[in-house]
């Protein structure tokens, strides 16, 4: 039965009939698993899964002004991206502390700004107020998409058969807008498991029969939890975990998506100019538990008995078959530590991020 | 799901199969159900003494911790260690192989029968 106050997806229909096992999240009924997370995780490692992320928030900036306003909103130079290109980004602060991360994509004549769910009226509130100087008109049109992730090796290859878009062409974070199963859709080469894959953006209406077309042609449903154990072992932020108001991106690691020699100034620069220059407050490492324990957020990082950290995400790896996590330490921290596990200080060490890399042909 | 006839049960998920002063404990099907692919379990030492209600370990699924309730007072006299290992054998085999830990109890007990316990799980639902 449908939980009170809960907003649903165009799929939620979709889900109840694959049994899936729904949780609130961010105000909306969404699946965290079908099959169960660790089968569901390395069918996207191995094969292919679709998720439902409709939940996603859609940001549209029109107008003149639409391209000043989102250089002064987010960390990427978004002069540097081309029509039918994407670029991951923040969004901060003048502070230099995290309003959200998003991606911002370029169309012809606007950009598509996608937002976490769970911050979607922050961000929306946000960037109304800080452009209020300018010809632009930012659209919440969150209501009106849905969004399927198509993510596995074998994506490219079950989506093919469904759409004339040549799908060899389109690069990663590039993007197109034509037809899946003969509805209108933006194809994007995107996604949050450190696969290859594709998000497409088409209307609720249209998601159910895309949705059934992609599991018939042998994607494996996936939820909330695969999600979320898929982007850890690649490394990838989630925001409230890795990113907060309290965090800058530099802090998080996603530097690459900050462009602080910006000519137009956006918000936060100087924060971030001088955190670049004096340096880091705290950074985020990758760690392995060397002893019995699963990391989980909010667990602190010991080093003898000074507190030198907090876990901000931590799970046992189903592709490595072993606990892993991400805290957010001191900068001077040892690569060997302890987390804390009720009451228990267990040894971890640091190691590279990512935690998985695909291979690329 | 399945709720056999021959144990006892918790508010809290747990079974109990009680021969003589020994009580052999674990979490329920549905409980396993819930929890979801479990990938790991913190055991109690053996001799080490729990009263009823007191937490005796953990269940951690991939998402999820959980704590172990002890059903009776009493001391380990055996865990199992197997699991360690191969914590999947919780969601395979709940009432079987799956099994946590046997105390030595004293107590009489005050447990759900079978049927009172499906009522809870049908109350949560």
């Amino acid at each position: 039965m449908a939980k009170e106050g809960l907003r649903h997806t165009s799929l939620y229909d979709e889900h109840k009939n694959l049994g899936a096992r729904l949780v609130d999240f961010a105000g909306y009924e969404m699946p965290v698993q079908y099959s169960g997370i660790q089968a569901e995780h390395k069918a996207v490692r191995n094969h292919a899964g679709l998720f439902d992320v409709s939940h996603m928030g859609e940001a549209i900036f029109r107008g003149p002004d639409a391209e000043s306003a989102l250089q002064r909103l987010v960390t990427r130079d978004v002069g540097r991206l081309d029509v039918g290109q994407a670029g991951y980004s923040a969004v901060c602060y003048e502070d230099g502390g995290t309003v959200d991360d998003v991606i911002v994509y370029r169309r012809e004549g606007d950009f598509l700004v996608v937002v976490n769910a769970s911050n979607r009226e922050k961000d929306l509130e946000h960037f109304r107020e800080n452009t209020q100087d300018l010809d632009v008109e930012v659209a919440d049109e969150s209501d009106d998409w849905a969004l399927l992730a198509l993510q596995g090796p074998e994506a490219a290859g079950l989506l093919e058969p469904l759409t004339d878009t040549d799908l060899s062409g389109l690069k990663p974070f590039r993007f197109v807008e034509g037809e899946v199963d003969d509805v209108p859709a933006l194809i994007s080469r995107t996604g949050y498991t450190g696969e290859d894959g594709f998000e497409i953006y088409l209307s609720g209406g249209d998601a159910p029969r895309v949705w059934r077309a992609l599991v018939e042609a042998g994607a494996t449903p996936a939820g909330l939890g695969a999600r979320d154990t898929l982007r850890l072992e690649a490394g990838m932020c989630l925001y409230g975990n890795e990113l907060d108001a309290e965090t800058t991106p530099l802090e998080a690691g996603i530097s690459f998506a900050v462009h602080l020699d910006k000519e137009q100034r956006f918000i936060g620069q100087r924060a971030l100019l001088l955190e670049d220059t004096q340096g880091l407050r705290k950074k985020l490492v990758g760690f392995e538990m060397e002893g019995r324990g699963i990391a989980r957020h909010g667990h602190h990082v010991t080093s003898g008995a000074e507190i030198v950290g907090e876990v901000t995400s931590g799970t046992k790896s189903p592709t490595l078959d072993r606990a892993i996590g991400l805290a957010l330490v001191d900068p001077g921290v040892e690569d060997r530590f302890e987390i804390v596990i009720r009451d228990n200080p267990v040894p971890a060490k640091s190691v590279p991020l990512p935690f998985y890399k695909r291979d690329r042909e | 799901m399945s709720v056999p006839e021959d144990l006892q049960y918790t508010k809290s998920h747990e079974w109990v199969r009680t021969e003589g002063d020994t009580a052999t404990i674990g979490i329920t099907d549905h409980a396993q159900d819930e929890l979801g692919d479990v990938v790991f379990v913190e055991l109690p030492d053996e001799g080490a003494t729990f009263d009823a209600g007191e937490s005796f370990g953990t269940v951690e699924s991939v998402k999820a911790v959980s704590d172990l309730y002890a059903p009776v007072g009493g001391e380990v006299v055996e865990a199992n260690s197997s699991l360690e290992d191969a914590p999947e054998k919780i969601n395979e085999d709940p009432y079987g192989e799956g099994w946590i830990v046997k105390l030595r109890t004293s107590d009489e007990p005050d447990l759900l029968s079978p049927e009172e316990y499906e009522k809870v799980v049908e109350g949560e639902s």
